[in-house]
């Protein structure tokens, strides 16, 4: 599938579709009777960061858990690479891949959760090494490695056999990284990863971010952290009513918002 | 006295490993078909459960032992009586398993699915790998008070003349004139209680590596 970059996209429109990780193109969500996501659409390149930013009840996580294949949308269609999970049938419903494609998209994108998520009987070391041992049926000496490296790369070298109830909020959150890192994927995504955490533990998870950012992870990233957006992302989407109402390079959402709806929301955590 | 109703519990045993043998892992299936989406399933599951933890065992045991005959004339002999016994036993333990565990399911976050899923384990893998093991240290309280009596109503097989220890115990009261036997089988039930008590506390310590 080459599909274009996102038309409207305030940058990069040129690069060529196999640089695409993921294209979601008008996404239209409802819960009931009530549309939670209005004809989204969101393409990210290799390499890039994505912030997603806007006020509670804008659809943001609904949309990432789109992407994430945990709901599934009415409307539009989604693909990783040359990976179709779900396009448009005739009538204009989306028309999802069979099981074998959703599990291969799987193994493409990771996610991080606000709440961590961590399997709280496993010790550190299995909570990373344990899906690429049984999911992707990687030899357990190797993959066991790799996880004591990404382990050691977020800062958790010596935690390995301790289990998740033993650490800091913070320290939950590196080793959520690390498990979703294990699976090498092409994209990570993050759903308000510092939400529950305090000032302090916000810091050590942001620096981790920023530090893969640096190394051109391709991400996207729900978060209420302005300065941090507006730091690591390349691109920023603001969200508002299941809309997306601007996005555009961080100077210009962030500094030189458009729309009144952006400047409302900004100008709250603008001191 | 003593070897006769060590003979008893010996049978008393067998009804209680047999029940546990056969309604632990029924249980897991009775809850997931309480839990199903399929709704008629779901249903008839309810009204099973609810038929058992109901009715009295002695009554599930007396319709099971005497049912093939009163109502379709099969005549199953004498040895059926134990297989009668343990049939009522495992089906009557399994719905209240099948609480139990469906009571520790549900307390499962929501998070730990999301969080397999998204990894990309299995629904299969999802359920032995990440739930059942959480499962299990939530209930294993509740689970031990029913382990226990277990122990108690293995005595209830006596209605439909198992010999197991209350049987032998009540025909050495009524031979013997004094209630020594009563006294005895109920030091029997007793300490093997305790030492389940023991191994539950053991499992449950085992399990204390963690909390959520």
């Amino acid at each position: 599938m080459n599909r274009e970059a996102n038309a409207g996209m305030a940058q990069g429109a040129s690069g060529s579709g196999a640089d695409v990780v993921v294209s979601l193109e008008s996404i239209e969500k409802s819960f009931g009777d009530t549309v939670v996501l209005h004809d989204i659409s969101l393409s990210v390149r290799r390499g890039e960061v994505v912030a997603i930013i806007g006020p509670s009840g804008s659809g943001k996580s609904t949309f990432l858990r789109c992407a994430t294949l945990l709901e599934t949308f009415e409307r539009g269609s989604l693909s990783y690479g040359d990976l179709e999970v779900a396009k448009s049938g005739a009538d204009g419903r989306a028309v999802y891949a069979g099981r074998a494609v959703q599990r291969e998209a799987k193994s493409r994108f990771g996610l991080v959760f606000q709440n961590f998520n961590l399997f709280p009987h496993y010790s550190v070391l299995r909570n990373v090494a344990d899906a690429p041992i049984r999911v992707q049926k990687r030899d357990k000496a190797e993959a066991e490695r790799q996880a004591r490296a990404v382990l050691a790369k977020m800062g958790l070298a010596g935690k390995e056999d301790m289990v998740p109830c033993e650490l800091s909020g913070g320290q939950q959150q590196r080793v959520a990284i690390a498990r979703a890192l294990a699976l090498n994927p092409d994209i990570l995504y993050f759903d308000e990863p510092t939400s529950a955490l305090d000032p302090e533990l916000t810091q050590e998870v942001l620096r981790v971010i920023r530090d893969l950012a640096a190394e051109h992870m391709t991400m996207v990233i729900v978060t209420h952290e302005m300065s941090f957006a507006r730091d690591v992302a390349d691109r920023i989407v603001f969200m508002a009513d299941g809309y997306v109402v601007e996005e555009g390079a961080p100077d210009q959402v962030i500094n030189n918002p458009q729309h009144e709806r952006t400047k409302a929301f900004l100008a709250k955590y603008e001191g | 006295m003593v070897g006769m109703l060590a003979q008893g519990f010996g049978v008393s045993l067998q009804i209680f490993f047999l029940t546990l043998l056969g309604a632990l892992p029924l249980g897991v299936v009775v809850a997931l078909a309480r839990m199903s989406r399929f709704k008629p399933l779901a249903l008839v599951t309810r009204f099973y459960i609810s038929v058992m933890r109901g009715t009295p065992l002695m009554l599930q045991m007396f319709a099971i032992f005497f049912g093939p005959y009163y109502l379709f004339g099969i005549s199953l002999g004498t040895d059926y009586k134990f297989t009668a016994c343990i049939i009522a036993f495992i089906i009557n333990y399994a719905a209240y398993f099948a609480e139990i565990y469906r009571s520790g399911i549900q307390s499962i976050p929501q998070g730990q699915y999301e969080a397999a899923h998204v990894l990309g384990y299995s629904r299969f893998q999802t359920f032995m790998l990440i739930v059942l093991p959480q499962v299990i240290k939530r209930i294993l309280p509740a689970m031990g008070n029913e382990i226990i009596t277990l122990v108690k109503d293995t005595s209830l097989a006596f209605v439909i003349g198992v010999a197991e220890m209350f049987s032998e115990a009540k025909a050495l009261v009524a031979s013997m004139k004094n209630l020594w036997a009563f006294a005895v089988a109920a030091l029997f039930y007793w300490v093997f209680n305790l030492a389940i008590e023991v191994v539950l506390n053991r499992i449950e310590k085992k399990m204390d590596y963690y909390h959520e």
